[in-house]
């Protein structure tokens, strides 16, 4: 996926301007018959808390396109948890349809997830997560180590996302040897490794300063404009605005669903 | 995940908390080192007493005359009555399954040759001796029964005579004086070690019986014809207790000794009598194993505790990578392995402090020892095995987490 160089222009009061263009990235990509990489329909989670019901999730409809970037905000309690756990398959919902890649995950066994997550979903956290004394290179060459079948060449992949992110010369650093920002790329690195098809970042500029996190969020545009599907969780409507829709949670619902080519709240959910 | 990695991630994770992967594997060096250092000593023992009981000969009864009394006070073995040549031909002629017969006549003086003398045991024998003792003539010739009869002065010479007359001469053929009588060397014997009193087997020179006794021992008042001790083989497999029962009948009717009387001979299975002080070893050996396996249960504790805290604290570590992939068998196997890996440390750092204790032993106390590889495998194995079983549950807990709690976790 190539962009001409005046996709790049950024308007005085926002990121969004340029949305346009980018916009009609999706086009380009060969249409499955589910244009959508991830559809929930009907999806509601419970979790029974104390005896008691609680509904994270009530009833969410919501598709989002391969190539989107949309971010996932609310207040704490809101339900984007949740929501986040269900896109990443680390949670099966209770009742309603999910799927991923056209790929139901109801009912898929503990091993089948970790095989699907391995597979389609890079993580990037807000405490980066990484191993402790373990070199960079090595952090980034464990999701290739639980693939399955097994790849090859895993150095040499680790090596090339590494240099993607901007630290091919700090592939033997540990994390203690790397700044916050550089131990984020890293985990980008990492969550990138096994070309997934969704990036699912939680809070990832949560744990950097204002100038850091304007990198990670540059870096992850940059992946976007390369097709690659990113969903961001985050409380920070600043950090919101580089993403082109937001979806906001309040109470286990859906409340409002902005793209920002429109500025206008629509329903994306399929009929 | 491919087993090589994951021992490499299982030893990551024991380098970064290394002085407490030492610590933790205390238990397991020390059982692993007990289990050497018993197993050295038990089969060192076992080892010995087995290659005495083949040197003494197999299937072989030996007659003592009995302890005399004096007052009420035994005087030692073979202060009674001696046995004879005639006892010895009875038995060789009545007892079932004899395959060979030969006495021992006992005393001591010093042989010179040349310039050299050295005083050793002087031994009467019987033509039949290297044969019931299985100890075989290595150069030279055996006695002949002509030797026998006509008091041949010859001499067999064990190894550490030759070795202190010799020097590495060839005694076959050489003259030497024993107490003053002049002896032809006409053969050498193998080399036999030492007792287990430790005393030098193959410090003697053997001469024909008859020889012994008119020149060197002398006779007895008693028993003009004594023979020493008898040594008699059987045939092998033969039933030794009932051959034992046909030797003491016989020689009670033959030394006249009244129904009730107290025996004036004794008659030994010295085989028997060595496996059952090595009974005696045994049981300190099981008692050493309890030892063992009690700290390596101990050991295998303390594994499982710092194992449960290693899941503890790593639980985000755990989340990221079920997050990133990881099933939950590769994090058992990953947990387990980490267990494996501190006991297989303990395991090898056991074995040479066990080595070093063993070697050390058999120095400070001179014990016998015997290391064999297959020792240090079942040790290694005990440890490893350790390891499986301690490190189950922590491994269970850790694959058993919800990954997004384990995520969510500090």
């Amino acid at each position: 996926m190539s962009f001409s160089a005046n996709v790049l222009y950024f308007d005085g009061n926002g990121r969004n301007a340029l949305r346009e263009t980018a916009h009609s990235m999706p086009a380009a990509m060969p249409i499955p018959d589910n244009p959508y990489v991830i559809s929930f329909s009907s999806v509601s989670k419970r979790y029974v808390i104390g005896g008691q019901a609680v509904h994270a999730l009530d009833d969410v409809s919501l598709s989002i396109a391969a190539g989107d970037f949309v971010a996932i905000m609310g207040a704490s309690g809101s339900g984007k948890s949740t929501l986040m756990n269900l896109i990443g398959a680390l949670d099966t919902p209770t009742t309603g349809e999910l799927s991923i890649e056209g790929r139901s995950v109801r009912g898929l066994s503990s091993e089948e997830l970790a095989d699907f997550r391995n597979k389609q979903i890079g993580f990037v956290f807000q405490q980066f997560n990484l191993l402790a004394r373990t070199s960079a290179l090595k952090q980034v060459m464990l999701p290739l180590r639980y693939a399955r079948p097994r790849l090859e060449n895993l150095e040499l992949r680790a090596r090339q996302r590494l240099e993607q992110v901007g630290l091919g010369d700090r592939i033997d650093h540990h994390p203690s040897q790397l700044s916050g920002g550089q131990q984020q790329r890293v985990a980008i690195a990492r969550a990138l490794v096994n070309n997934p098809s969704i990036l699912l970042a939680d809070e990832p500029t949560g744990a950097l300063d204002t100038a850091t996190s304007a990198e990670i969020m540059t870096l992850f545009e940059k992946l976007n404009r390369d097709g690659l599907t990113i969903i961001l969780v985050t409380h920070d409507s600043s950090i919101a605005d580089y993403a082109r829709r937001k979806v906001t949670l309040r109470d286990g619902k859906i409340v409002t669903d902005v793209s920002a080519l429109a500025g206008s709240v629509q329903n994306r959910v399929p009929a | 995940m491919s087993l090589f990695d994951s021992v490499e991630s299982a030893w990551t994770a024991l380098k970064c908390n290394l002085l407490r992967s030492i610590l933790t594997t205390f238990g397991i060096i020390i059982g692993v080192a007990s289990v050497i250092v018993l197993a050295a000593v038990g089969s060192g023992a076992r080892h010995e007493v087995e290659e005495r009981v083949a040197g003494l000969g197999s299937n072989m009864l030996v007659v003592f005359s009995g302890a005399h009394r004096i007052n009420g006070r035994t005087t030692g073995t073979g202060t009674e009555r001696p046995l004879s040549e005639a006892d010895l031909g009875a038995i060789r002629e009545k007892v079932r399954g004899v395959v060979a017969v030969s006495g021992q006549l006992s005393g001591a003086g010093p042989i010179v040759y040349g310039n050299a003398n050295w005083t050793s045991t002087l031994t009467g024998v019987h033509s039949e001796f290297s044969l019931v003792r299985e100890w075989p003539v290595i150069l030279g010739r055996d006695f002949t029964l002509s030797d026998v009869r006509g008091s041949a002065k010859v001499a067999i010479l064990g190894q550490s005579v030759v070795a202190q007359l010799f020097a590495g001469a060839d005694p076959i053929g050489a003259a030497i004086r024993v107490k003053n009588t002049p002896f032809e060397v006409v053969g050498v014997l193998g080399l036999k070690g030492s007792t287990s009193m430790g005393r030098d087997q193959d410090d003697v020179v053997l001469m024909p019986m008859t020889t012994a006794r008119n020149q060197i021992v002398g006779k007895s008042q008693l028993t003009p014809d004594q023979a020493g001790q008898l040594y008699i083989k059987f045939e092998p497999d033969f039933d030794l207790p009932e051959a034992q029962l046909e030797i003491e009948q016989l020689l009670r009717s033959r030394r006249r000794i009244p129904t009730g009387g107290e025996d004036d001979f004794e008659v030994r299975n010295l085989a028997e009598f060595m496996k059952a002080r090595n009974e005696v070893f045994s049981t300190m050996t099981y008692l050493l194993a309890v030892t063992s396996i009690v700290s390596l249960i101990v050991g295998g504790i303390g594994i499982m505790n710092v194992m449960l805290v290693a899941v503890t604290e790593r639980t985000r570590e755990i989340g990221l990578r079920m997050a990133v992939g990881g099933r939950r068998r590769d994090i058992m196997r990953q947990f387990l392995l980490e267990a494996i890996a501190l006991c297989a440390m303990g395991g090898l750092i056991g074995c040479i402090v066990g080595i070093t204790a063993a070697y050390g032993l058999a120095n400070a106390v001179e014990w016998p020892i015997r290391i064999s590889l297959d020792v240090i495998a079942i040790a290694l194995s005990f440890a490893a095995a350790t390891g499986i079983l301690f490190g189950y549950v922590p491994a269970r807990r850790a694959a058993d987490l919800n990954p997004i709690e384990a995520l969510r976790s500090d």
